[in-house]
Order: structure tokens, then C-alpha cells, then sequence
């Protein structure tokens, strides 16, 4: 046979295969998303953030046990969580960030944020001996700028006096992963630095201006380990899963307050507005440690958007209120942080005015 | 009786033709998956495209937050890694190949020594990745303390070790095939002129064999280009441009695999699949090169 008749039916086909593609999924990462969710009418189906995973997977072995009903969580990301919820393909999308505003309004229909726990995130380091530091808000941008570069710079021996800093280079070490921890954290330095703010931002993925990356917690942890004088970010559970020396932060209310699950919890001790969206870095509670985060259970506010079922939507909303009142008893084993009462009982009213095709469902 | 035979000669006939076409059928497949992939990568690719135009190749600021991207420091990080990788591994694998096609072509030793060696190309990325990362890091550290440059262990030099590595078993196993290929009337030839054993292999095998030997080192290259895991936990992964092969940087791959999880925006994600794209041609470039070499070779 000649080349010839082969290629103009290869090129129709190819042409076919890219096109299957089109429709609600505008890129193929909605593909790949699609063909994991597979099709379950039986039990909820949600995904989202990774940081909730081991939460999320004791809580729903414990439900499944107790009321019998299977959940199928795939953690694949919070931004994943969010296309998948915004396509229809899960009941709930979970989020380590709130959606911004305009991710609100391109929204297909009102989305609801109830908080599932709270996180933190920690800044360890490799130190000789390894004692526990202070930071201020300032010197943290600095060396996070790449302006603060020896340990024992005078601004940093100040604020730790009894203890004796060497003459070493300071390591800054970043995820180089797109990353929630990785938002929490520039959050936080665009809160308390407006050189930070103007040449970085905030984001799941930033333009470092110093230090290396590392793939995920461990990837970070692991450059600390091994760079004498490194320092890095890392999730709270990690760093106490692995009992790593972390720093005390100074907060708002000029405290040095070092992370701690109770110092997290305390963190969420504000006013928090009725939608719940609050970023809680640079918090104005005066024992809370100042780089936390709600992680976010996402609804549609009529769940008759996504759910074809109106005994599906029952069971997604008793999960969802399981979650966030008995299931909290699962987060502190799990170097979780509770949520605050106020928290929760603002939550249940939302978690109240949920519809399912405009009738109420509780 | 006739009749009987004539239906088996049909049965023989549908079954032959059924095969034909099913072999055929296969062999399309694989040919319109290749074209999908690339169609889909540049149709998802031209939002990109349409932002920044060539600037996507040569601007070093790779900034998500303001969406404003140029692939430079990784495109000149996969170069400079790949490059090193195969500067490195070069001498070894021309090396190992003429030990097992000139000096011991069988025997037991030979069949070790083939075995572990396609055994390296069988090893998981990601344990080269924690062997570096346990290894090789702490060492090349020291190395940088002695040249004085800044002691990061990871970075650029540290990949491209562990790169030479990964690659050395696809440039040995051609390389090895065409040494033993060398036709023994020309060896013998020189051997009876009095030429040593050296001057065989320089004078002989090797001009004899280049364009193999050169065809085995572009597919080793395809590979050292491609390569994700081990090199995301080993170079550093920094967005600026490397100033030296001592410094960290990062690969397009890697960028690629760290950032597409969560690349939120069309803009971002089109970068990433536009960077996804460059990789595919490039790869796919060297590797027909590296056919056509080995195409003259044998018809040589």
C-alpha cells in the first residue's frame, strides 16, 4: 500500500481524538481528572486539597462504618477540587484557599465554603544543636527576599539572645511544587511586607526571589535536613510528625508565639465574615500563631446543581455537618487543628440555607 | 470435495486478509496517537502562543502570580543538563561498549556485565532520584566547598551526574551492537599488517563505527532531555537562569511536572503545555536524527 492513502484517514483521526476533547473539559488536564473520577451513583464523591487527605480518609472510614455510607475522596489538588466541582463531576470540592471573587462570579452557580479544619504552617531550619528561634515578621520577609543572608546577622541575634548563631550562610529553601502551603504562607508575607507584596505576591506558585526548591513537604524537609544553615516552610503536621525545630513568630498583637494545634485553633478566633472567605494570616487574635488557614469543604448553595438525587443531597449535607461537629474528634490525632465553636456554629448556618432545587433540605 | 476446498482456501484467505488488516489497524493506532498528542498540545498551546509569541523563549521571568512567562532558564537548564549528561557519560559508555563488543563478546563475565547494565535502564527514576539525593548530594557538596563556590550540593552538576548514569545503558546497548558488528576482515587485516590491539580499536572499529556510536549517543540525549523525577529532586529548582553548572536550576520537564497539579488560569496551564510541546519536537527531532544515522550506518 502507498504512504499516501494512509495519511490523509491518520490525520481525520487525530483530528477526531483531540476534538473529543472539547466541550465542558477546555483542556486535557479535565480529561485526566474525568477518566479517575469514574461514574459512582452510589456513594459522595469529592476531591480536592491533599492537605485534608489523611483527615478526610480517617473521618470517612469512621462515617462508613457508622451510617453506611461509602465517600470516595480523590485527592488531587485543591484546584483540581474546584474544576471538578465547577464540571459536575463530584457532590463537593475541597479547597485549601477560598475562591477569589472572580472565581465566584464565573462560577456556574453560588458555591458555598464551609471550613473542615484548620493548618498551619511552620518554619524549620537547620541549625547546629537546633534550638528554638524568634522571628519577626520583617526579618522572615528578608531572608525570604534574599536580603537577610547570614545567621548571625545582628537582627536575628537580637531577637534570640541566649542563643549563639553561626557564622553560616542561610539556605532559603521553597516548594517548587504548586502548593496551598505555598499560598498560606505568601499570603502571609504580603500581609506583614509591601516589598514582598509588589515584587512577589501571593499564589500557589511565585517567582522566588532567593533559595531552592523542593518537590512537596518532604522535598523540603529534606534539602533542610541535609544544608547546614537551611530554612524552609513546611506544614504543621509534618513538622511535628517528624519532629523537626520550628520557630516562634511574633503576631499582631506582638506576641512570639510558637505553632501549636491550640495556637492554630486560636488563630481562627476573629470576626469572621458570614461567607466565611477570611484569610486568617497575620491574625488579630492574641495567642494565634499568624500562618494559618482554613482548609474548605466547597457547595453549591442549591445542590440540585450538581446532585441529580434529592436523597444524594441529604446524605451530602449530613456528611458535611457530620464533618465539621463529630468528626472534629478525629483532627488533633491526626495534628489536625479543631475548629473554634464560633467557627462551627457559624458553618451549620450556612450549611442550614442550603437548597436543593430551591426547597430548603434541612 | 471441490466445493469443500475451494471454502477452505476462503477460510485461509479471510483469515490471512483479517490479520493483515488487524496488524495494520494496530500500527495505525499507534501512528494517530503519536499525531493526537501533538495536535493536542498545540491546540491547548495557543493561548500561550498568542501571548507571548517567541518572547516565550527567551524572557528569564517565569512569575505565575502577574502570568507573565518566558521559558529561557529552563530551556537553558535542559540543554545544560543534558549536554553535561552526555559529555559525561560519553567516555564511559564508548567505553563499556568496546569492552563487551570488542574484548569479551560472550562468555559469563560478558553476560553479567550486559545484564546489570540493561538492568541500570530498568531502574525506577525516582530511587536514581533518592540515591542522588542520599549520595550524591552530600559529595558533590564537599566538592563545591573545595572550589569554593556556593555549597548547595543540588543544582545543574548534581543532575547531570546522575543523568550520565540513567542514560549510559541505551548509548552502550547500540554502541555495543555496532563495535561487534565491525567486519573481522577488516580487523584481521590490520592485525596481520602487525597493528596492536589499540590500533585496531582507533584505527579501525572506531572510524568504522562512529556514525553508530554517534547515533547511540543522540538517543541517549532524547532520553537525558525527557527525563523528570530524578532531576526535579536533584537540580534545585530555582526560575532564575543559571549562572554556572554549580548552580541550581530547572528543567522544562520538571517545571512542568512541579507546577501543572495546581496551574490555575488558561494562560498558565497554556505555558506549561507550550513548554510540553517544545520538549515533544525537540525529542522527537533527535530522534529522527539519531534513525537516520543508524539508517546510513547500516546501509553502509
Amino acid at each position: 500500500m502507498k504512504i499516501k492513502n494512509f495519511i490523509l484517514p491518520i490525520l481525520i483521526v487525530s483530528f477526531g481524538l483531540i476534538s473529543c476533547g472539547g466541550g465542558n473539559n477546555s483542556n486535557p488536564k479535565d480529561m485526566a481528572n474525568k477518566a479517575a473520577s469514574g461514574d459512582n451513583s452510589e456513594g459522595i464523591i469529592g476531591a480536592g486539597s491533599t492537605f485534608v487527605n489523611p483527615l478526610f480518609s480517617k473521618m470517612f472510614s469512621v462515617y462508613n462504618k457508622e451510617k453506611g455510607i461509602q465517600v470516595n475522596y480523590q485527592s488531587i489538588g485543591s484546584g483540581g477540587g474546584i474544576k471538578q466541582l465547577e464540571n459536575k463531576i463530584v457532590d463537593f470540592g475541597a479547597s485549601d484557599n477560598p475562591l477569589s471573587d472572580e472565581q465566584l462570579q464565573q462560577a456556574p452557580s453560588p458555591i458555598v465554603h464551609i471550613p473542615d479544619c484548620l493548618g498551619a504552617v511552620t518554619i524549620a531550619y537547620n541549625l547546629p544543636d537546633n534550638p528554638t528561634l524568634k522571628f519577626t515578621p520583617d526579618v522572615l520577609s528578608d531572608i525570604y527576599l534574599g536580603t537577610l543572608t547570614k545567621w548571625n546577622d545582628p537582627r536575628i541575634q537580637q531577637l534570640n539572645p541566649g542563643v549563639k548563631l553561626p557564622d553560616l550562610q542561610i539556605s532559603v529553601v521553597h516548594r517548587s511544587d504548586g502548593s496551598g502551603t505555598t499560598y498560606i504562607f505568601s499570603d502571609y508575607l504580603s500581609k506583614v511586607s509591601d516589598t514582598w507584596k509588589s515584587k512577589v505576591g501571593k499564589g500557589q506558585s511565585l517567582n522566588w526571589p532567593a533559595g531552592l526548591g523542593g518537590k512537596g513537604n518532604e522535598g523540603v524537609a529534606g534539602l533542610i535536613k541535609q544544608t547546614p544553615g537551611g530554612i524552609g516552610y513546611v506544614e504543621l503536621a509534618y513538622a511535628i510528625q517528624n519532629k523537626m525545630a520550628v520557630a516562634s513568630l511574633k503576631n499582631k498583637s506582638g506576641n512570639f508565639v510558637a505553632p501549636t494545634l491550640a495556637s492554630t485553633s486560636a488563630s481562627a478566633n476573629v470576626t469572621i465574615p458570614d461567607d466565611m472567605r477570611v484569610s486568617i494570616t497575620d491574625t488579630d487574635a492574641p495567642g494565634g500563631y499568624p500562618i494559618c488557614s482554613f482548609s474548605y469543604i466547597l457547595l453549591y448553595k442549591d445542590l440540585y446543581y450538581n446532585i441529580k438525587s434529592e436523597a444524594k443531597a441529604k446524605n451530602v449535607v449530613n456528611l458535611v455537618s457530620w464533618i465539621i461537629q463529630d468528626g472534629q474528634q478525629y483532627s488533633e490525632a491526626l495534628d489536625y487543628a479543631k475548629l473554634p465553636e464560633s467557627v462551627v456554629k457559624k458553618s451549620l448556618g450556612i450549611i442550614h440555607g442550603l437548597t436543593y432545587n430551591n426547597k430548603p433540605l434541612q | 470435495m471441490i466445493g469443500a476446498f475451494s471454502f477452505k482456501i476462503k477460510g485461509i484467505h479471510f483469515r490471512e486478509k483479517a490479520f493483515k488488516k488487524s496488524l495494520a489497524i494496530s500500527a495505525l493506532v499507534a501512528v494517530v496517537i503519536l499525531l493526537a498528542i501533538f495536535f493536542t498540545l498545540l491546540i491547548n498551546s495557543l493561548p500561550s502562543i498568542k501571548a507571548f509569541g517567541a518572547g516565550f523563549f527567551y524572557q528569564t521571568t517565569w512569575d505565575p502570580v502577574s502570568n507573565k512567562f518566558g521559558a529561557l532558564p529552563f530551556l537553558v537548564g535542559t540543554l545544560l543538563t543534558s549536554f553535561l549528561a552526555l559529555v559525561i557519560s560519553t567516555p564511559f559508555s564508548i567505553a563499556v561498549a568496546l569492552f563487551l563488543g570488542e574484548y569479551y563478546k560472550k562468555g559469563i563475565v560478558a553476560e553479567i556485565f550486559k545484564n546489570i547494565i540493561d538492568l541500570l535502564a530498568g531502574i525506577p527514576s525516582v530511587i536514581y532520584g533518592f540515591w542522588g539525593l542520599f549520595v550524591l548530594v552530600p559529595l558533590v557538596r564537599e566538592l563545591e566547598m573545595k572550589l569554593h563556590v556556593a555549597p548547595y550540593g543540588v543544582g545543574i552538576f548534581t543532575s547531570s551526574v546522575i543523568l550520565a548514569i540513567m542514560i549510559l545503558p541505551y548509548s552502550v546497548s547500540l554502541s555495543r551492537q555496532v563495535i561487534s558488528m565491525a567486519p573481522s576482515h577488516l580487523k584481521e587485516a590490520a592485525y596481520s599488517l602487525g597493528a596492536t590491539r589499540w590500533e585496531v580499536i582507533s584505527k579501525v572499529i572506531i572510524p568504522y563505527t562512529k556514525s553508530g556510536l554517534f547515533a547511540g549517543l543522540l538517543l541517549a540525549l532524547g532520553r537525558a532531555l525527557g527525563e523528570t523525577m530524578a532531576v526535579t529532586m536533584l537540580i534545585g529548582n530555582t526560575h532564575s537562569l543559571p549562572t554556572g553548572i554549580f548552580s541550581p536550576g530547572n528543567t522544562m520537564a520538571s517545571v512542568i511536572a512541579n507546577e501543572f497539579n495546581e496551574a490555575t488560569g488558561q494562560v498558565y496551564t497554556s505555558a506549561l503545555i507550550e513548554m510540553g510541546l517544545f520538549l515533544f519536537v525537540v525529542a522527537t527531532i533527535i530522534n529522527i536524527i539519531g534513525k537516520q544515522v543508524i539508517k546510513r550506518f547500516t546501509l553502509e
